[in-house]
C-alpha cells in the first residue's frame, strides 16, 4: 500500500512538472543573456528544417537583469498597453460589483413574476460563444456611439450574467432564519441586502472577481473586434515582431503581463476553486 | 415541497404583509442588471435575428436567403467543420484526463493542495505569455519534432501542416484540465461515503466501485463539466489567433477566425445569420444538457 502511494505521488508531481513547466521556463528564459537566447532561439524562427535546433536551459547560462532594464526604461508602448489593460479591467469589475451583486442578491432571495424566465435567460447568455453576441454587440455600440472606445469594451462586460450567476449560488446558501431574524428587528430590505447579504455572500462575491479578473485580463476577442485604435489596445494583444535578437525583451513582457494574473491567482486560489465549483452547480 | 413553501409563506406573511412588496423589491435589485442586458444583448440580438432575414440595410424581407448563403459559404464549412472536429476530439479527451486526476487527488484526502495548484496555473497565464514557448515547442526545429526526430527518425513541423490543429488540443488540455478536475472533485465530494462501504463489505473491489458507484453518481455532473467544457473551447481562438494570426493554416481556422474576417469586411448579412445558426447550435446543446440531466435523475 506504502509503495503504491509513493507511485501514485511520482506520477502526479512528473504531471505537475509538465504542468509548470512553460511558466518555469518563461521566468528562467528572462533571465538569460540575449546573445545566447538569440543561439538558442534563432532555428525556430527559420521556415524550413535547419541542421541546428532550438535549444532552452533550464537554468540561464549567463544570467543578467539586461532585458528587465531594457524594457523597464526603453519600451513606453509596452507600459501603455499595461495601462491600458488596467483602465479596462478595473473599471468592468467595479461595474459588475455595482450592478451584478445587487441583481444576484434579487434572484436568489426574492420571489417574483418572471423570475425564472429571466434566470433561465440569463444562464443562457453565459453561455453563450463571442460568436453569437459579437454582431449585436457591433450594432449597439455602433448606435450608442462607442464603438473605438473604451467603454465599447466595458460596458458589455459588466452586464455579463456569469459573474450574477456565480454570485446567486453564494447568496442562496445564507440561511433563511438570518433574514427573517433581521426583517424582525425591522430592517429594511436594502438594509438586509448590505449589512447581511454582502458580509456572507463576500466569498462568492470574491469568486467572481478572481474569475472575472482572470477572463479579462486575458481578453482578446472583444478589444480585436472592436478597438480599431491600436493605442487603445491591451496588453493581452501585445504580439510584437519577435525576432530572435528581441526574444528577450519578449520573455521579459511575458513575465510582466504573468505577475498580475498570476499574484491573482496565488492570493485567490481557494476562491478560484469556490467560483469554479458555483459556476458547476446544478440549477 | 410544496407543503414547506407554504409554510414559510405563511410564516413570512405576518412580518411582510403581502407578496406585492417582494416582488417590487425583487425587481429593484435586478432592474440596472436587467437593464444593460437588455441594452447590451437582448433588444440589438432581437435586431440581428430581424436582420437576418433581410437584406444589408435592414429594409427588404429576403427570407432564408442569407442562411443559406452562410450555409453554402465554403470558410464557413471549413471553420464549422475545423470547430467541430476539434470538439470532437479535445472534449472527450479532457474529460477522461481530467477525471482521472480528480479522481487521484480526491484519493489523497485533502493532502493535495501543492497538486491542485499546479494544474490550475495554466488559467492564469496569459496567451500572450505563450506564444513564443509554444514556437519553442512546435516548430518544425523545436522540442517535439527533435523528440519526433529520435523516435520517428524525421522531424515534424507542427505549426504549418494539419497537425496544427493539435498544437490547439495540447494547449486546451494544458488549459482547462485543473478546471475541469476540480468540478469532477466536487462531484466526486457529493457521493456517500457510506455507498463505498457497503461495496467494500460486499467484497467490491477499487474498478468495480469506480464503476458502479462512482460513474454513475458522476452522471449530473458529466454534462455541466461538458458543457462548460464545450463554452471554453470557443476560447481557443485566443491561442489560435497569437499562434497563426489572422489567417493561421487551414486546419488551425476556427468560427472565430470567419467572424473576424466578416467583421472587417462588414458583411452584415453573413454575421447575422451566422451569429443565428451559431446561437441555435448553442442553444440546442444546452437544451439537450438540461433534459439529460432530468432525464438521469
Amino acid at each position: 500500500m506504502k509503495f503504491k502511494n509513493k507511485i501514485v505521488h511520482i506520477i502526479l508531481i512528473l504531471f505537475c512538472l509538465l504542468f509548470i513547466l512553460p511558466l518555469l521556463m518563461i521566468f528562467s528564459g528572462s533571465f538569460e543573456n540575449q546573445s545566447q537566447l538569440t543561439e538558442n532561439l534563432e532555428p525556430v524562427f527559420k521556415s524550413v528544417n535547419s541542421e541546428s535546433k532550438a535549444r532552452w536551459y533550464v537554468i540561464p547560462m549567463y544570467p543578467t537583469l539586461k532585458s528587465y532594464v531594457e524594457i523597464l526604461f526603453d519600451s513606453p508602448e509596452f507600459f501603455i498597453m499595461f495601462w491600458n489593460s488596467c483602465k479596462l479591467v478595473f473599471p468592468i469589475l467595479l461595474g459588475q460589483l455595482i450592478v451584478n451583486t445587487p441583481a444576484a442578491w434579487g434572484f436568489a432571495r426574492y420571489d417574483f413574476k418572471w423570475k425564472n424566465t429571466l434566470f433561465t435567460l440569463y444562464i443562457v447568455l453565459m453561455l453563450m460563444p463571442f460568436q453569437s453576441t459579437m454582431v449585436s454587440n457591433y450594432i449597439v455600440l455602433n448606435y450608442l456611439k462607442l464603438l473605438n472606445t473604451r467603454s465599447g469594451i466595458i460596458f458589455p462586460a459588466i452586464f455579463s450574467t456569469l459573474s450574477v450567476f456565480i454570485m446567486y449560488r453564494f447568496f442562496k446558501g445564507i440561511p433563511k432564519t438570518v433574514i427573517e431574524a433581521a426583517r424582525m428587528d425591522g430592517a429594511g430590505e436594502f438594509q438586509i441586502f448590505v449589512t447581511i447579504g454582502i458580509p456572507m455572500g463576500a466569498p462568492g462575491i470574491a469568486s467572481a472577481m478572481v474569475l472575472g479578473f482572470l477572463e479579462y485580463w486575458s481578453m482578446i476577442e472583444q478589444p480585436l473586434a472592436f478597438l480599431e485604435d491600436k493605442t487603445l489596445w491591451p496588453l493581452s494583444l501585445y504580439t510584437p515582431d519577435i525576432t530572435p535578437e528581441l526574444t528577450g525583451v519578449y520573455l521579459v513582457s511575458s513575465v510582466i503581463i504573468l505577475i498580475p494574473t498570476l499574484l491573482i491567482f496565488l492570493t485567490g486560489q481557494k476562491y478560484l476553486e469556490k467560483g469554479i465549483q458555483a459556476s458547476g452547480l446544478k440549477e | 415541497m410544496k407543503m414547506l413553501l407554504k409554510k414559510s409563506r405563511k410564516n413570512q406573511n405576518y412580518i411582510y404583509r403581502n407578496s406585492k412588496k417582494e416582488s417590487l423589491t425583487g425587481w429593484m435589485f435586478i432592474l440596472p442588471s436587467l437593464a444593460g442586458v437588455s441594452i447590451f444583448y437582448l433588444i440589438p440580438f432581437a435586431d440581428v435575428v430581424r436582420r437576418s432575414v433581410t437584406e444589408g440595410m435592414g429594409v427588404r424581407f429576403v427570407g432564408l436567403r442569407n442562411y443559406i448563403t452562410v450555409l453554402e459559404n465554403e470558410a464557413f464549412l471549413l471553420a464549422s467543420a475545423n470547430t467541430i472536429k476539434f470538439m470532437l476530439l479535445c472534449i472527450p479527451l479532457l474529460l477522461i484526463f481530467s477525471l482521472l486526476f480528480g479522481v487521484i487527488i480526491k484519493s489523497l484526502n485533502g493532502k493535495a493542495g501543492i497538486y491542485k495548484t499546479a494544474f490550475l496555473v495554466p488559467l492564469a497565464v496569459p496567451v500572450a505569455s505563450i506564444v513564443l514557448m509554444w514556437r519553442f515547442l512546435f516548430h518544425e526545429n523545436g522540442f517535439f519534432s527533435m523528440l519526433a526526430v529520435s523516435i520517428l527518425g524525421n522531424p515534424i513541423d507542427f505549426m504549418n501542416t494539419d497537425l496544427a490543429v493539435y498544437v490547439l488540443i495540447i494547449s486546451y488540455l494544458w488549459k482547462n484540465t485543473g478546471y475541469d478536475m476540480i468540478l469532477w472533485i466536487a462531484g466526486l465530494s457529493g457521493i456517500p461515503s457510506s455507498l463505498y462501504e457497503a461495496a467494500s463489505v460486499d467484497g467490491a473491489g477499487r474498478f468495480k466501485q469506480f464503476f458502479y458507484i462512482t460513474l454513475p453518481n458522476l452522471r449530473g455532473m458529466l454534462f455541466i463539466i461538458f458543457i462548460l467544457s464545450v463554452i471554453n473551447s470557443f476560447k481557443v481562438f485566443r491561442e489560435a489567433y497569437l499562434i497563426g494570426g489572422n489567417y493561421p493554416h487551414t486546419s488551425m481556422y476556427m468560427l472565430q477566425h470567419l467572424f473576424n474576417n466578416w467583421f472587417v469586411a462588414l458583411d452584415i448579412e453573413k454575421l447575422c445569420a451566422g451569429a443565428v445558426i451559431i446561437s441555435i447550435a448553442t442553444s440546442a446543446l444546452i437544451i439537450f444538457f438540461r433534459n439529460s440531466i432530468q432525464g438521469g435523475k
